[in-house]
């Protein structure tokens, strides 16, 4: 058998790999079956970056729905409400490029929340079933308002209020939003006065 | 009236990039004066020529990434590596070597990375490493110091610089050179057998490290840098020479006072170890990133390839830099362990 | 003599405090109008109490605290309410807050006050009640409501009060000049504040370089047991946390409180309001600015009502706006610059900086990092600046939060030793912000999941619950009707089947189409709509409705006419245009 071997060198390669592979790849598939991860975490991974807003603007009833489809492939891009931000946020978590923001589905607006404006409103409850998170307050033939803290801002009762007596406001933009912004980068701002470039901006 | 709207602190200390770079520039002038003295016009013209290539390499970089070349020549960060890399190199080295080096630091380890304070790796020993691997044989070629040859004036050195296939070189091993080629002496012997030792190690290297050395002591002084890189590489270089000194073989590698006087030790250890932007931030990690340069500096010195070896343990030491980095974070205040929460 | 421990880092700015000490405290008078913004303080804005147009006295209290983290606010002179409206505000944004604005009468009439006879008569909660009522918000710079402080964590027990007279901030000399003329009463506010906390130990903490107050200080200290300490000058020592090192040698854990580790620390202006509060009566009214630099001709101290512009303030010390650039409040290295001079004093004013143009240049472009080291040496929080940088233009905030941005007080020590010029403290702010509002969506984004979450299950649970019943129903007429055939009569289902095909039938064949047609153009969309209102209306009409229903009704019909005629309008000018 040595002999064999020794006389056909190509035999020894042969015996060498396939003697090591049997037994890594009988290893790994123990350490499949033995360490298998139950559910598919990267959906999470995913719906935790998804604004939550459950809009539908991307065309699924939800975010997870849109999380579970991003899963198998769906492009990253048809989430108006997380902007490009979101979208970064989905390609560094799947290494992938980050398209722009499909303008198909939507684009980025400023945040708002619906305000209803309660002397118009005949408390038909259509908003309250359209609300995905169940921030509407009110009954049938009651006036209904609107949980601040708690809309996010989908627009989806909108479109069925009969009166149109809900409005999408802003979030105020006051002292409260305020805050220090980067500078300018470094190298940007060399060949302009550091006075006259932000943020050293002038006010009257 | 229009009031100007910044963000706090309205006032500024009075240091600037610019007036750090001078200094260590300045620091420098005794080094060179040193090696002037004992090995001719060659480093000076070196050092002169280099900075030329360096401001005119600078330039051209600025200029293509699209800024005005006017603000960061201001910085004199050019200067300083171009100086660095002119005392490195051989004394009578070609004008070509000394171009090719500074091209290789400033464009390659410089800008290639985005500039000041984003290269990873010592522009400088970048290019230095670059022309010892290129050109080994100009770059070990170093001239004899006074005393044993006829030391060469400024016309000399500028021939050799500018027009080096008219200039005849006279050229000898270097004292590291001499002990890593016999290892089958005592040290004795070879201070007896070769006549480049002088008091303590090689002569000239050993006034040019004081010299380095005091250079190094003023910027301290001026608190430019602190002390614990420098002195963390000399303290482990000298406890690595203590520790395999056998108290006279040529094997041995030499005692500690000879490496410490010995080749680019001092001007390694004050003027390239402490190039902030490519060493370790935190004073632990300076520590640690000084002592591990001594180390390599003697383990290539003594079984390495190469009779010097302050280069090549910068550019491995500055690959360690983030790793060090990360591991000696120092403790914040209000928290009991160092880095994360409490 | 107590040990006085260190701090990591700090820096030695020049001090340039001479200028405004060379005169005693100086009153400012009364303004013609004060301008008084709701929200001084850290925390909840104060809710006003009073109307445009009422008479008010000094004094009187004119907006309440309304919240925990809230002080009320008082009118600082008599007069009567201008207006209650938006002003700018000295914040560093520059934008405007609800302010209450009065026009003074000049006659600085008091409301009826009067302090409690004995102190030490008074229960804890009594006290605190009294500071609260006051106004009292922290008067060193931060703002932070005294009595929320000194009311402290329940359980903890302080076994040191700190007052803090350190004063670090180059150019502020107004507790110092308060320490020199009013030693007396910081310590009579001590005493209430040692009644009132019962701590082992009082430390009166100030920086050698104010030799006066010290002696001011010793002399009114003696045999109360209060300690002066003094220590040596470096900025900052007068941040809470540092004093607290130094005195203490101890170390306020991360995102923890002084209370903590038994410590209460309080500034030495605020032990006078204190003072004012309970022996006098005094709300909170006034304070002391120093207003300095080398745009006003006479740098001096003022005690200065709440409200006052600081127009006027600059005015009194003799302001040559010829010369100033910038104006900061508070000092050169923590303040914030002035989007104007029409903006009010306040209880965090301790100075005013008016700077010449030279006195403080206008920072040079930043250049590159070099990763010097100077920042980490000076940080003292013992952060590293230079790598904090390196993260936030990265905006990589997990590493920022591991290299502990949270700890950074933002004293600016790091951009002073900047030998780059790097507004590094920006930096710093700006990532804290960014990192504030993401964990705020993100807090908001989880909860609206779990809302959704909990909807859906409830639609699924309800969905279940009709299927269940259908179910149930269809069981019951299946055994109805197993029992009908059995008696041999007509199959119920069968005929209700045959019913509903008759009655579909017929809706076929009046051209009643159920399916709407798809959503296509807005225009569309709006007729639909109208057409969906109309017959609601006619619906409600019917059926005789509420008349607040049908007026809506009628109203939304009306108002979708009009939608539908512009939009309509609109389309036939864009055809138009198309066609042209």
């Amino acid at each position: 058998m040595a002999e064999l071997i020794a006389q056909y060198p190509l035999l020894a390669a042969l015996v060498a790999l396939v003697g090591l592979g049997a037994p890594f790849g009988a290893l790994l598939g123990f350490a499949a079956v033995r360490f298998r991860t139950e559910g598919n975490p990267i959906v999470d991974q995913i719906n935790a970056v998804l604004p939550q807003t459950q809009c539908g603007q991307c065309g699924y009833p939800g975010c997870r729905p849109y999380a579970e489809a991003i899963a198998n492939g769906e492009a990253i891009n048809k989430c108006p409400p997380g902007g490009e931000a979101g979208i970064q946020a989905l390609a560094d978590l799947l290494d992938v490029e980050a398209p722009p923001l499909d303008a198909e589905h939507g684009e980025e607006k400023v945040k708002s929340v619906a305000f209803i404006r309660e002397d118009e409103c005949i408390g038909c409850t259509k908003c309250i079933q359209a609300c995905p998170v169940d921030a509407i307050l009110g009954a049938a033939k009651q006036m209904h308002t609107v949980i601040v803290s708690e809309c996010t801002g989908c627009d989806l009762c909108v479109e069925p209020c009969p009166v149109d007596c809900i409005d999408m406001i802003p979030l105020a933009e006051g002292l409260q939003a305020w805050h220090w912004r980067l500078p300018e980068p470094a190298s940007r701002n060399l060949d302009i006065i550091a006075t006259d470039s932000e943020p050293t901006e002038r006010a009257a | 009236m229009s009031l100007i709207r910044i963000s706090s602190p309205h006032a500024h200390g009075a240091t600037s990039t610019s007036s750090v770079m001078r200094q260590v520039l300045l620091a420098t002038l005794p080094g060179i004066a040193v090696l002037t003295y004992f090995f001719g016009f060659g480093t000076l013209v070196n050092v002169l020529w280099a900075c030329l290539v360096g401001v005119a390499c600078e330039t051209l970089a600025v200029s293509l990434r699209g800024h005005s070349p006017g603000f960061y020549l201001k910085d004199y960060s050019v200067l300083v590596t171009s100086v660095l890399l002119g005392i490195a190199l051989p004394p009578y080295a070609p004008w070509w070597l000394i171009g090719i080096g500074v091209a290789a630091a400033v464009l390659m380890a410089k800008h290639l990375y985005g500039g000041l304070g984003f290269n990873p790796f010592n522009p400088a020993m970048v290019g230095y490493v670059v022309l010892l691997i290129s050109f080994p044989v100009q770059m070990t070629a170093w001239a004899p110091p006074r005393g044993l040859a006829e030391v060469p004036g400024l016309w000399q050195a500028l021939q050799a610089c500018f027009l080096p296939a008219s200039y005849d070189a006279v050229t000898m091993a270097t004292p590291l050179d001499v002990l890593r080629q016999n290892d089958g002496l005592l040290m004795e012997d070879l201070w007896q057998q070769t006549a480049q030792f002088g008091r303590w190690a090689g002569i000239g290297w050993e006034w040019a490290n004081l010299a380095f050395l005091a250079g190094g002591a003023w910027l301290l002084y001026r608190r430019i840098f602190t002390w614990h890189a420098p002195l963390a590489m000399l303290g482990a270089l000298a406890l690595m020479a203590a520790l395999f000194y056998d108290g006279g073989s040529s094997a041995s590698g030499g005692s500690p006072l000879f490496h410490l006087l010995s080749g680019a030790t001092m001007f390694g250890a004050f003027f390239i170890v402490t190039d902030p932007v490519s060493s370790a931030v935190s004073v632990r990690g300076r520590l640690v990133f000084g002592a591990l340069i001594g180390v390599l500096v003697y383990l290539i010195r003594v079984w390495g390839n190469y009779p010097d070896a302050v280069a090549f343990a910068v550019l491995i030491a500055n690959f360690a830099a983030p790793f060090i980095d990360h591991y000696t974070q120092p403790r914040s205040y209000g928290h009991r362990k160092t880095g994360g929460k409490p | 003599m107590r040990r006085v421990y260190g701090f990591h880092g700090g820096i030695h700015p020049a001090e340039n405090k001479h200028q405004s000490l060379r005169s005693p405290i100086r009153d400012a008078g009364i303004p013609p109008q004060l301008t008084l913004p709701l929200s001084q303080h850290i925390g909840a804005p104060s809710r006003p109490l009073v109307q445009v147009g009422e008479r008010v006295l000094k004094g009187q209290m004119i907006a309440e605290a309304s919240g925990y983290v809230s002080v009320p606010l008082h009118a600082p002179s008599s007069g009567t309410i201008a207006a209650i409206e938006d002003r700018p505000i000295p914040h560093p944004s520059g934008l405007s807050a609800p302010c209450i604005v009065i026009d003074c009468d000049g006659r600085d009439e008091w409301i009826e006050h009067s302090g409690v006879a004995d102190f030490r008569d008074c229960e804890a909660t009594e006290l605190l009640e009294l500071i609260r009522s006051a106004g009292i918000a922290g008067m060193g710079g931060a703002g932070f409501p005294a009595a929320v402080k000194l009311a402290g964590k329940p359980g903890a027990s302080i076994r040191t009060l700190i007052i803090n007279g350190t004063e670090c901030e180059p150019y502020i000399t107004a507790d110092d000049i308060l320490m020199q003329e009013r030693a007396t009463e910081i310590l009579e506010g001590i005493a209430i504040l040692r009644h009132l906390l019962r701590p082992e130990d009082v430390l009166l903490g100030v920086e050698d370089n104010k030799p006066a107050a010290i002696a001011a200080l010793e002399a009114a200290a003696a045999g109360t047991g209060v300690e002066v300490v003094t220590f040596p000058t470096k900025y900052p020592s007068g941040g809470e946390k540092q004093l607290i090192e130094i005195l203490t040698g101890k170390q306020v854990p991360s995102g923890g409180l002084p209370a903590d580790i038994g410590i209460v620390c309080q500034n030495v202006g605020t032990a006078v309001a204190v003072s004012d509060a309970i022996l006098r009566g005094r709300p909170l009214l006034s304070r002391i600015t120093t207003v300095t630099g080398e745009a006003v001709a006479e740098p001096q101290n003022f005690e200065v009502l709440l409200g006052t512009p600081m127009q006027y303030l600059l005015d009194l010390a003799g302001f040559r706006p010829e010369r100033c650039e910038r104006l900061v409040m508070g000092g050169p290295m923590m303040g914030f610059t002035l989007a104007g001079t029409q903006v009010p004093v306040v209880k965090t004013s301790n100075c005013l900086l008016a700077p010449g143009v030279t006195e403080l240049p206008a920072p040079p472009p930043a250049q590159s990092c070099i990763r010097c080291g100077l920042c980490a040496e000076a940080c003292p929080a013992s952060l590293l600046p230079q790598q904090l940088f390196w993260f936030a233009q990265g905006k990589e905030f997990e590493k920022l939060e591991q290299h502990n941005l949270f700890d950074c007080i933002e004293c600016g020590a790091c951009s002073w030793v900047c030998p780059s010029h790097i507004p590094l403290v920006q930096y710093y702010r700006a990532s804290k912000a960014e990192i504030l509002l993401l964990r705020r969506d993100h807090e908001r984004a989880e909860q609206a999941r779990l809302r959704f979450e909990a909807r859906q299950a409830r639609i699924a649970r309800e969905e279940e619950e009709r299927e269940a019943k259908r179910a149930a129903r269809k069981q019951a007429a299946e055994k109805r009707a197993q029992l009908a055939a059995a008696e041999g009569g007509e199959d119920p289902i069968q005929a209700a089947i045959e019913r509903a095909k008759a009655k579909k039938a017929a809706q076929q064949a009046n051209g009643d189409t159920a399916s709407p047609a798809p959503a296509v153009a807005p225009l569309d969309a709006l007729r639909q709509k109208l057409a969906k209102s109309e017959q609601r209306l006619a619906q409600g009409r019917e059926a005789g409705e509420d008349a607040k229903i049908i007026n809506a009704l009628e109203a939304t019909v009306t108002r979708l006419q009009g939608k539908l005629a512009e939009a309509e309008a609109d389309a036939a000018s864009a055809t138009e245009a198309e066609t042209r």
